[in-house]
């Protein structure tokens, strides 16, 4: 659990490090920065530290970074945790020059010889005591009132020690939690005995807490987190007896980022908005689908409660301050009606202060929310379930934090949480009052650029589609998909199991069904075709059904389809391929499909739909980035 | 030189040349701390954590003292790699 698991995993990292070393100092750095954005070991920040350092040796802190100083006075050994934090500083925008105090001289630095922190010239100043030094054994009987008096004794002298290094050198000073791994010599009954040697610890960091509150010093609390990870894989014995590390080299990533994150606060560049996903998200289910009944929301089931559950928790965030969007490949009515209708729906449409919902891709829309809320996209997280949206917008906006996700929407708050992008050096009366604030703000602004390089994207996608007519263990899903598809659906025709046997089994039809893989796994069963022949007209093959998942949008799997289908219909003897487009109240995302594909307009139908048509005689094979397996 | 222990040895190696960032690092069963520059007490337990964290295994207080050359430390991993 010391593992920073909200950080993408990279595909080769050690590689990428060794790879890095070759070039020039300012990419050195710019390198550095990206492999700090992943999941990372030890030995990976060591040396993501090492790369860092080599390059800085010019001075420069790229655009968008603060540079700081700080000054670390431990009581333990320290040393092996400082790449840590100065690697996390990295991915939080921050360039970090970290001095140690000599060890265990964390009084003298600050009292008697100054020296230490005269060079160091620190902004900020970040003391560390470990069990024994905070506090002066307390014999087991000792009463509530004389464990207090000795604690308060203690934490006195530690605030002389702040308000010293806060005045005579101008730091903001962070003030390290105690971590107890004492262990309890009651069990459960621990907290009852007041000199118990674990419930001591507990105390004097709740004493700590509030003095710290009460002289502006900010607090690095590392035993909360330590409480949520577990206390026995932060502090190994071993490694205590070997070189009194009192947190152990395991949890040194983690730990550095819990300091990284509390300066980077303190600095202004901690996160403020929280853009969302919807389908599969937000709720369970695709609403265009599904339908806005259909949803996996609220109470009636456990996976339609994990998703309210997340929904409380991005309200929460709200009430503390955080700004709220929506970012959504949907129709924006079918959107609003979700907002409107579904009774279970915790998020309310007035806290979220941009929504935007249409078929473009993620990366513009982004681009747009941040117009829209006048926010810069590094002070964006974005939540998607889908790995390849994910993979898009860090692709495209490094500057925008995606965490990376587990398969259950159970675990979503907790990742998140953890990933700390939200934390707060302060809290007032504006924050809470944020959203509201963000909401009247927004504008809409209508042109806007879009810079993406979607076919470098889509290649690296390393898509490919294997088409061909279903199998005989396909027929269940294929009729499956026939019956549930509503938005990429070109006429809505549904048909039943035998239906489809049927089809498969006639030598003059054309029934294809196409799977697509990219790197990030198997889409499965993505489309499907049906094409018969056209009564009136000799050669003529009539598209009876075209539909497609909505998870594939926007890769060109439309044309290759097309590719495919041409060369089905070639074989069936077919000149010519008609289409059709019949409006169903929930496809007009397809209206345009044939006319996209460079198919001929014919003659209108009632009812809105309409026939298109294309001349198999001169027809190109189609560009995309998909292999296609027969 | 058992197959498990030329094993064990290969992925000592690829930890020690990113620890001393040397991609040519060449480690054998001989090869003493002494033998390779930079490696003082301060790399060795940076050794000694990523040799835990990788291969999965946790070494004793005292073990960890007692390694004298690679031969020990590919022994040590080997024989805890087995249980």
């Amino acid at each position: 659990m010391s593992e920073l698991d909200w950080l993408p995993q990279h595909p080769a990292l050690g590689q990428a490090i060794t790879q890095a070393r070759s070039l020039s100092p300012g990419e050195q750095l710019r390198a550095a920065i990206a492999l700090a954005g992943f999941r990372r070991d030890t030995l990976s920040t060591l040396r993501i530290d090492k790369l860092a350092q080599g390059a800085r040796d010019d001075g420069n802190v790229p655009a968008g970074f603060q540079f700081r100083r700080l000054a670390v006075m431990a009581s333990s050994t320290v040393e092996h945790l400082i790449p840590s934090i100065r690697v996390a500083a990295l991915d939080r925008r921050l360039i970090l020059d970290v001095q140690v105090a000599p060890y265990g001289q964390f009084r003298q630095v600050v009292l008697e010889d100054a020296s230490f922190l005269e060079t160091s010239r620190p902004d900020f100043a970040l003391f560390i005591l470990d069990e024994a030094a905070a506090l002066a054994p307390v014999p087991v009987g000792a009463t509530r009132g004389e464990v207090d008096a000795a604690i308060d004794a203690e934490i006195e002298a530690l605030s002389i020690l702040w308000h010293r290094t806060r005045e005579r050198f101008g730091a903001v000073v962070l003030q390290q939690t105690v971590l107890n791994t004492r262990l309890p010599l009651f069990g459960s009954y621990e907290t009852s005995v007041p000199g118990a040697p674990s419930a001591l610890i507990d105390r004097f960091n709740q004493r700590l807490a509030e003095a710290a509150a009460a002289s502006g010093v900010l607090l690095v609390d590392v035993d909360r987190q330590a409480a949520w990870s577990g206390r026995a894989a932060w502090s190994d014995p071993v490694y205590w007896h070997q070189a009194k590390q009192a947190i152990g080299p395991f949890v040194a990533p983690f730990y550095g980022d819990l300091v990284a994150r509390v300066i980077a606060a303190s600095c202004g560049l901690s996160r403020k908005c929280l853009v969302l996903d919807l389908d599969n998200t937000l709720w369970g289910g695709v609403v265009g689908d599904d339908g806005i009944d259909g949803l996996v929301l609220g109470q009636g089931s456990a996976a339609g409660e994990a998703y309210s559950a997340f929904q409380n928790f991005a309200v929460s965030l709200a009430a503390r301050g955080i700004v709220l969007a929506v970012c959504s490949k949907n129709d924006e009515e079918v959107v609003e009606a979700v907002f409107a209708r579904h009774p279970e729906m915790r998020l309310k449409r007035d806290s979220v202060a941009a929504l935007v919902a249409n078929w473009d891709d993620k990366p513009s829309n982004l681009r747009r929310i941040a117009e829209m809320l006048d926010l810069g996209l590094e002070s964006f997280v974005f939540v998607d379930d889908n790995a390849a949206e994910r993979a898009i917008v860090r692709r495209e906006l490094p500057g925008v934090a995606v965490p990376e996700l587990p398969d259950d929407v159970a675990r979503y708050p907790f990742v998140i949480a953890r990933a700390g992008y939200f934390e707060a050096s302060t809290f007032t009366a504006e924050d809470q009052s944020r959203v509201r604030q963000y909401t009247e703000n927004v504008r809409r602004s209508e042109s806007f650029a879009r810079a993406t390089d979607m076919d470098a994207f889509l290649q690296s996608l390393e898509m490919t589609m294997e088409a061909g007519a279903p199998r005989r263990e396909d027929i269940a899903r294929v009729t499956q998909l026939i019956n549930k598809t509503n938005q990429f659906n070109l006429t809505t025709r549904r048909y039943k199991e035998p239906e489809v046997e049927r089809l498969v089994q006639d030598p003059n039809s054309v029934i294809l069904r196409f799977r697509l893989t990219d790197r990030f796994g198997d889409n499965g069963l993505i489309a499907v075709i049906i094409a018969q022949p056209h009564g009136v007209a000799p050669g003529t093959l009539l598209i009876d059904t075209w539909l497609m998942s909505c998870r594939v949008l926007g890769r060109g799997v439309e044309a290759a389809c097309l590719n495919v289908l041409v060369a089905a219909a070639r074989g069936v003897e077919a000149t010519t391929l008609l289409g059709e487009y019949k409006p169903s109240g929930r496809n007009a995302m397809v209206h345009e499909h044939y006319r996209r594909l460079g198919f001929e307009p014919g003659d209108e139908q009632p009812g809105g739909a309409s026939l298109w048509r294309l001349d198999l005689s001169d027809f190109m094979e189609r560009d995309t980035f998909i292999r296609i397996r027969q | 030189m058992t197959i498990a222990a030329a094993d064990t040895l290969e992925g000592l190696q690829d930890i020690c040349r990113e620890v001393f960032e040397d991609p040519s690092l060449q480690l054998t069963l001989e090869t003493t701390a002494e033998d390779v520059p930079n490696w003082d007490s301060f790399t060795h337990l940076n050794i000694v954590a990523a040799v835990e964290q990788r291969f999965g295994i946790r070494f004793r207080t005292s073990e960890i003292e007692s390694l004298k050359n690679v031969g020990d430390f590919v022994e040590m991993i080997d024989a805890k790699r087995k249980n």
